[in-house]
C-alpha cells in the first residue's frame, strides 16, 4: 500500500549538515535569528531549528548577553509585528523589570532557574496573577484571576517571564481564532489568513519569534491544528499530564495544557517545566514525569538509520479525499522522510475515526453548557443591569457570549436533556470508548501513528467563518487524539503552495499515553534531519530587513 | 367547602391537645427521658379521642367522624435526610467549615467557582460515607461517582451542584428503631434506599428511606435513630436546630387496600423530631379529609413548608413539571474506587452502633425504658458502659445515671461531659453504699459534690468524715441523748402519738450528721422508746 506512494529518493548526506557545532553552544540564532531568512528570498528554505531556550541559557550564563537585552530585543519585535498580527490581548508592562531582576541575580552569581529570561506567552483562557485572563470573551473583560495557573506557577518558578496573554477563540471554542470577542489574529506566513485556533494567539506568537515558547490549551485540535497552520512545533500532552487548575474550563475531560516552541527541543523543555501532578487537579496524573529532553542528540550524531526498527501507522482515513492535495503531498514527503530514518511504516485503519468528529463535538458542547454556567454576572465579569434575577442571568450572559459560544451551550444544554441524553451524550460517550479502543488496538501494533494535523493549510480570513460545519470538518484530524486522550505532536513538515512563501503543513505523531518522551525524541530527529523546509515566517524576515 | 373542614381541623381538639402536650416535651419525647408528661401524652394518645372541653356533644361527634376517616387510609411516608459532615473542611476544597461563620470569610478561588478552579475530593467525606453506608447495612458501591446537577441560583457558584446521581456510594439498607415505651413500644425496621454524597461545598450525606414508615411517631423515631447514628459514628454532630440534619418528609395517603400510591407531598422546615411528628399527623389529617370529602384532586405534588407558629403546612412550591437538571458525570473529579481492604478497615473500626447497644442493654437486664435512655446519647451510653466496666452493678448505674445525674444536668444545663463526675467515681460511690460504708442519703450529696467539684468518693468521705456509724453503741448513745432532752415528746409518745417515732429518728441523724445507719438507728430507737412502757 505504502510502497506505492511514490517519493523522491534523497540523499542521506542531509543527516551529516555542513554545520558541525553543537546545537548546545549555538548562540548565534538568539540574536540574529532571522538572519538565514533575511540574506535569502522569501521562498527559500532554512535549515532546522535549534533550541532557543538553550542557547538563551547559554548566552546568560556565559554573560554574552542579558536578559534584558534578549527581553529588548523580544519586545521590540513583538511591537513590530502586533499591528499586523494582534496576536496578544494582552502585554505585560513587567517584563524588562522582571528581565532585570535575572540579570541582577547573574551578577550576583545567584542560581537562575532553567527558564530565566525565557519570554512565554500564555492564552488567555490560562489564569495569571495580577493579568486579565479574558478568555477572549467580554463576560471576563477586565478579569484579573487572584491566583496564576500551576503551569503558568511552574514556569515562573523556573525563572521564565510571562510577556503576556495571547488571544483565542473565545473560551477555547472556535479553530481559527476569529471567535475572539476582541480583535482577529493574523498568521505571519500570510497576513490574510488565519493563524488556526483556538490556540491562534499562541502560535502567531511563536512563530513571529514575539516570545520564545508559548502555552496554549488543546481541547479537540487548538494547539496541533494552529502549530500546522504557523509553522511551529505544537504539544498536546497526555490527558492529566500537565495540570488543568487554572485552565478556563471548556470541556474538561477533554481540556489540556500544550505548548508551542519553535523547535521540538524548546517544546519539550516547556513540556518537562509544567507536568507532573498537582493536588489542585484531582485529574492530574502522578505518572512518573521523565526529562523529556534527555533524549535529544545533535543531528551531527545520529547515525545513518536514527528511527531504524520504528514502527510508524499512517492513518488510512486521515488521507482521504477530503484531505488538500498540497497537504497530502507534504505528508506523503514525510512518510518517505520518515522511512530514510529507518522506520517501518504501514497503512492503519480507525475504523470508528469519522465518528469522532460529531462524538466530539457532542461532548465538548454538552461539557461547555455546564461550564460555562458559572458566568451568570453575579460574582465576577460583566453583569447586565436587571431588576430581576433571571434577567440578571440572561442580559449577563447573553451581552457577554459571543454567537459561536451561544450555539456551543445550546448544543450541549440539548444533547444533556432529558430524553436527548440517550440519543446524544450517552452515544457520543460510547462512541468514545470505541475510539479509545481503536486507538489501542493501533499502537499495540504501531510505536507511533501519524496524521496530517488539519485537512489544509491556513485558510484565508473570514473564508469560514459563517460556515460552522467547515469549521467544525476541519478538526477531523484532531478531536480523535482528545477524545482518546493520547499525546500528539505536531511538526512542520513541509510547504504548500499559498501566501508569499508557501504556507507550512504540520504532521501530527500519535504515541500511547504518557509516552510524549517517545514523540519527542522522533520528532527531534525528524526536524533536525529535514532539509528543503522553511521555519521561519517571511513576516519577520521582510520586518528585520526593512 | 374544603376550607371550612380545613378550619375545623385546626381547632379539632383531637389534633390540637395532643400536640400541644407533645410540643412541650418536645425534647423528652424523643430522647426517651422519663416524664410524667410524656407518659400522659402517650395515655391521651392512645386513649383517642382525649378530654374534650366545651360543646362535647358536637366535637365528640366529629372527632369520631376524623378519626374513622383516617382509619380508612394507609400513610405511606419517607424521608430524604440530609446529613451534614464534621469534616474541618469542605468537600471540594481546603477552605474550613464552621456553622455560624461570618459570610465569605472562608472562601478561596475553588469554592468560590472562579474561572479555572477545580473541585478536589476531601478523602474525609469518603470515609464518613462509607462509615454511615456500613452502618445503615447498606450494599456499598466500590466504583462509584460524581455528577453534575445543573440549575441556576445566586448562591451555586458554579451553576451547578456535584452530587450522585444514579450510582449512590450505598444502597439497599435498613435502620433499626426502637418506639418508646410510652407509645406501646415495638421494633421497626426501616429500609433505606441510597446514602449518596449530595452537593458540593459543604460536605453533605443524601440518606434516603423507603416508604415504610405509616406515623408521625414512626417518622421521627426513625429520623431519631439517624442522629443517634451519625453522632455515634462521629461522622456529624447531627444538630437539627444549626441544619446539619434536616430532613424532607414525603407523605401520601390512599384508601386502605389500593395499591397505586397517592400523590405525595413533600414537607419541609422541620427543625426538630416533634414538628416531623406533628407535621406529618397533620398532613395525614389534611389529606384524608381532602379524600373524604371527595377532592383528593386538591392534593397535589408540591412542597409544603411546616410552620412552627401556626402549627400547620402551607404551601410553599407547587412542582411544575420535573425540574430537567441535565445530570452529567462531573469530568474533574475521577471515579471513586473503594478498595475492600480500605472497607474492611472502616467495617472494623466501627463503634458500637445504637441498635447494638440496645440489643446489649438488654440483654443486661435493663427495661426498655432504662435501655432507650441509655443508649439514646453515645456520651451517657458511654458514661454508663465505663461505670459498669469498673463493677459497678448495672441496675444501680442505671438509676443513679437516670434519676439524679439526669436531673442534675437537666437543671444546670449540662451535658454528661461537662459535669466533673467520673464513672470510676459513680463506681465508688455505688460499691461504698452497697457494702454500707455510707448511707444511702450521703451517697446522694457527695454525688452532687462530685458532679459540681469532683474529686474522689474516698477524698470526701475522709474529708468530711462520713463514714456511716453502724457501732450500735454509739447510736445507742446518741438516741439517750434526744430522748432525755425531749422529754415532753417522749412523754406524748408513750401516751400514744407513735407517729413522733420520725421526729426522734430525725433528731438522732441530726447529731450523727446524717451517718448513723438508718436500719440500726430505727431498731435502737424502738427499742428504748417501746422499753419502759
Amino acid at each position: 500500500m505504502l510502497s506505492t506512494l511514490h517519493h523522491p529518493p534523497r540523499s542521506l548526506s542531509r543527516f551529516f549538515p555542513s554545520n558541525t557545532k553543537s546545537r548546545h553552544f549555538h548562540i548565534k540564532p538568539v540574536l540574529s535569528l532571522s538572519q538565514p531568512a533575511a540574506d535569502q528570498p522569501p521562498s527559500s528554505t532554512s535549515p532546522p531549528p535549534e533550541s532557543q531556550i538553550l542557547s538563551i541559557r547559554h548566552s546568560l550564563l556565559s554573560r554574552e548577553v542579558t536578559a534584558t537585552q534578549l527581553a529588548e530585543t523580544y519586545l521590540s519585535r513583538l511591537k513590530l509585528t502586533e499591528p499586523q498580527l494582534k496576536s496578544f490581548i494582552h502585554v505585560s508592562n513587567n517584563v524588562l523589570k522582571e528581565a532585570q531582576s535575572i540579570d541582577d541575580k547573574i551578577k550576583r552569581n545567584e542560581n537562575v532557574g532553567p527558564l530565566a529570561g525565557v519570554l512565554v506567552g500564555v492564552k488567555d483562557n490560562i489564569c495569571t496573577l495580577d493579568m486579565p485572563s479574558t478568555a477572549g470573551s467580554k463576560v471576563l473583560e477586565k478579569y484579573r484571576p487572584p491566583f496564576d495557573a500551576t503551569a503558568v506557577k511552574r514556569v515562573k518558578e523556573l525563572g521564565a517571564i510571562v510577556v503576556g496573554k495571547t488571544n483565542l477563540d473565545e473560551f477555547g471554542m472556535g479553530s481559527s481564532t476569529e471567535a475572539s470577542a476582541f480583535q482577529v489574529t493574523a498568521n505571519p506566513w500570510d497576513i490574510s489568513r488565519v493563524p488556526g485556533g483556538s490556540s491562534g494567539g499562541s502560535a502567531a506568537a511563536v512563530s513571529a519569534r514575539q516570545c520564545v515558547v508559548s502555552l496554549g490549551s488543546d481541547t479537540g485540535g487548538s494547539v496541533r491544528q494552529p502549530a500546522s497552520f504557523c509553522g511551529v512545533v505544537g504539544l498536546k500532552p497526555t490527558y492529566g499530564r500537565v495540570s488543568r487548575y487554572g485552565l478556563m474550563a471548556y470541556a474538561s475531560s477533554l481540556d489540556v495544557i500544550g505548548c508551542f516552541g519553535s523547535s521540538v527541543a524548546d517544546t519539550g523543555i516547556l513540556l518537562s517545566a509544567i507536568s507532573g501532578h498537582d493536588r489542585l487537579d484531582a485529574t492530574s496524573s502522578k505518572h512518573e514525569v521523565p526529562d523529556f529532553t534527555s533524549q535529544f542528540m545533535s543531528a551531527v550524531l545520529l547515525e545513518s538509520k536514527p528511527l531504524k526498527g520504528l514502527r510508524v501507522g499512517v492513518i488510512r482515513e486521515t488521507l482521504d479525499d477530503g484531505v488538500d492535495s498540497g497537504v497530502k503531498s507534504a505528508i506523503l514527503g514525510a512518510v518517505s522522510h520518515l522511512e530514510e530514518l529507518g522506520c517501518t511504516l504501514s497503512e492503519v485503519s480507525l475504523p470508528s475515526f469519522s465518528l469522532g468528529l460529531p462524538a466530539y463535538y457532542i461532548l465538548a458542547s454538552s461539557e461547555s453548557s455546564s461550564n460555562l454556567s458559572r458566568y451568570d454576572g453575579v460574582r465576577y465579569g460583566n453583569q447586565a443591569a436587571a431588576d430581576e434575577l433571571n434577567a440578571l442571568y440572561g442580559d449577563s450572559r447573553a451581552k457577554g457570549f459571543g454567537p459561536e459560544v451561544k450555539m456551543r451551550i445550546l448544543m450541549g444544554t440539548y444533547g444533556l436533556s432529558a430524553g436527548y441524553y440517550d440519543a446524544y451524550y450517552k452515544r457520543a460517550q460510547q462512541v468514545r470508548t470505541l475510539i479509545k479502543k481503536s486507538f489501542k488496538t493501533a499502537l499495540h501494533e504501531n510505536d507511533i501513528l501519524i496524521s496530517p494535523a488539519a485537512p489544509s493549510a491556513a485558510y484565508k480570513i473570514g473564508e469560514k467563518k459563517n460556515d460552522p460545519l467547515a469549521m467544525y470538518a476541519g478538526d477531523i484530524m484532531t478531536v480523535n487524539v482528545n477524545l482518546a486522550g493520547l499525546p500528539a505532536l505536531v511538526l512542520p513538515c513541509g510547504l504548500t503552495e499559498g501566501g508569499l512563501a508557501g504556507l507550512p503543513v504540520g504532521l501530527q505523531m500519535i504515541g500511547p499515553a504518557f509516552d510524549e518522551g517517545k514523540l519527542l525524541k522522533v520528532g527531534h530527529i525528524f526536524e533536525q534531519t529535514l532539509q528543503g523546509c522553511r521555519f521561519i515566517p517571511p513576516l519577520i524576515a521582510e520586518d528585520i530587513k526593512e | 367547602m374544603a376550607s371550612m373542614l380545613f378550619r375545623t381541623i385546626q381547632t379539632h381538639p383531637f389534633l390540637l391537645y395532643p400536640t400541644t402536650l407533645l410540643r412541650r416535651n418536645n425534647a423528652v419525647l424523643y430522647c426517651t427521658l422519663k416524664s410524667a408528661h410524656t407518659q400522659t401524652a402517650a395515655q391521651e394518645e392512645q386513649q383517642k379521642p382525649p378530654q374534650i372541653k366545651g360543646s362535647p356533644q358536637t366535637r365528640q361527634a366529629k372527632t369520631k367522624t376524623l378519626d374513622k376517616i383516617s382509619k380508612d387510609y394507609e400513610t405511606i411516608i419517607g424521608i430524604e435526610t440530609h446529613v451534614q459532615l464534621s469534616t474541618l473542611t469542605k468537600a471540594f476544597c481546603s477552605c474550613p467549615y464552621n456553622y455560624g461563620t461570618q459570610p465569605n470569610t472562608s472562601i478561596c478561588p475553588i469554592c468560590m467557582g472562579l474561572p479555572g478552579a477545580l473541585p478536589v475530593l476531601n478523602s474525609k467525606v469518603i470515609e464518613f460515607a462509607v462509615k454511615l453506608g456500613l452502618a445503615l447495612n447498606c450494599k456499598l458501591s466500590l466504583n462509584s461517582k460524581f455528577d453534575r446537577k445543573q440549575y441556576f441560583y445566586p448562591d451555586l457558584p458554579k451553576g451547578y451542584q456535584i452530587s450522585q446521581f444514579d450510582i449512590p456510594i450505598a444502597t439497599g439498607g435498613y435502620l433499626d428503631v426502637d418506639l418508646p415505651v410510652e407509645f406501646g413500644g415495638g421494633h421497626r425496621r426501616f429500609g433505606v434506599t441510597r446514602v449518596d454524597l449530595n452537593r458540593a461545598g459543604v460536605p453533605l450525606l443524601e440518606i434516603v428511606s423507603e416508604p415504610d414508615m405509616r406515623t408521625g411517631l414512626e417518622a421521627a423515631e426513625y429520623a431519631a435513630e439517624l442522629q443517634r447514628l451519625v453522632r455515634y459514628l462521629g461522622v456529624s454532630n447531627g444538630n437539627m436546630q444549626e441544619g446539619s440534619l434536616r430532613c424532607d418528609v414525603n407523605v401520601s395517603i390512599r384508601p386502605v387496600g389500593q395499591l397505586k400510591f397517592g400523590t405525595k407531598v413533600e414537607i419541609k422546615n422541620l427543625n426538630s423530631f416533634s414538628s416531623i411528628n406533628r407535621a406529618i399527623d397533620f398532613e395525614i389529617a389534611r389529606q384524608a379529609l381532602l379524600h373524604s370529602q371527595g377532592e383528593d384532586d386538591q392534593i397535589v405534588q408540591e412542597t409544603r413548608l411546616w410552620e412552627e407558629g401556626s402549627q400547620k403546612t402551607v404551601t410553599m412550591r407547587k412542582k411544575e413539571g420535573l425540574a430537567d437538571y441535565r445530570y452529567f458525570p462531573e469530568p474533574d473529579i475521577p471515579e471513586v474506587i473503594l478498595m475492600k481492604e480500605y472497607v474492611d478497615s472502616i467495617q472494623s473500626s466501627l463503634p458500637e452502633l445504637p441498635e447494638m447497644k440496645r440489643r446489649r442493654y438488654e440483654k443486661m437486664g435493663l427495661s426498655m425504658q432504662d435501655v432507650l435512655f441509655l443508649a439514646n446519647d453515645i456520651n451517657v451510653a458511654q458514661f454508663f458502659d465505663a461505670t459498669i466496666a469498673n463493677g459497678a452493678d448495672v441496675k444501680l448505674a442505671a438509676n443513679w445515671i437516670m434519676g439524679d445525674i439526669a436531673a442534675y444536668m437537666k437543671n444546670e444545663k449540662l451535658t454528661i461531659n461537662d459535669i466533673e463526675l467520673t464513672p470510676e467515681e459513680l463506681a465508688e460511690l455505688i460499691a461504698s453504699i452497697k457494702s454500707a460504708t455510707i448511707s444511702g442519703k450521703i451517697g446522694k450529696e457527695i454525688l452532687f459534690e462530685l458532679m459540681a467539684k469532683g474529686g474522689t468518693v474516698n477524698g470526701i468521705i475522709k474529708e468530711k468524715n462520713l463514714v456511716q456509724i453502724v457501732d450500735p453503741s454509739e447510736i445507742e448513745k446518741m438516741v439517750d441523748k434526744v430522748l432525755s432532752e425531749n422529754p415532753k415528746q417522749l412523754e406524748q409518745y408513750r401516751g400514744g402519738k407513735t407517729k413522733l417515732q420520725g421526729f426522734f429518728a430525725g433528731q438522732v441523724m441530726k447529731i450523727s450528721k446524717g451517718k448513723a445507719n438508718p436500719g440500726l438507728l430505727n431498731k435502737i430507737l424502738l427499742e428504748k422508746l417501746n422499753a419502759k412502757c
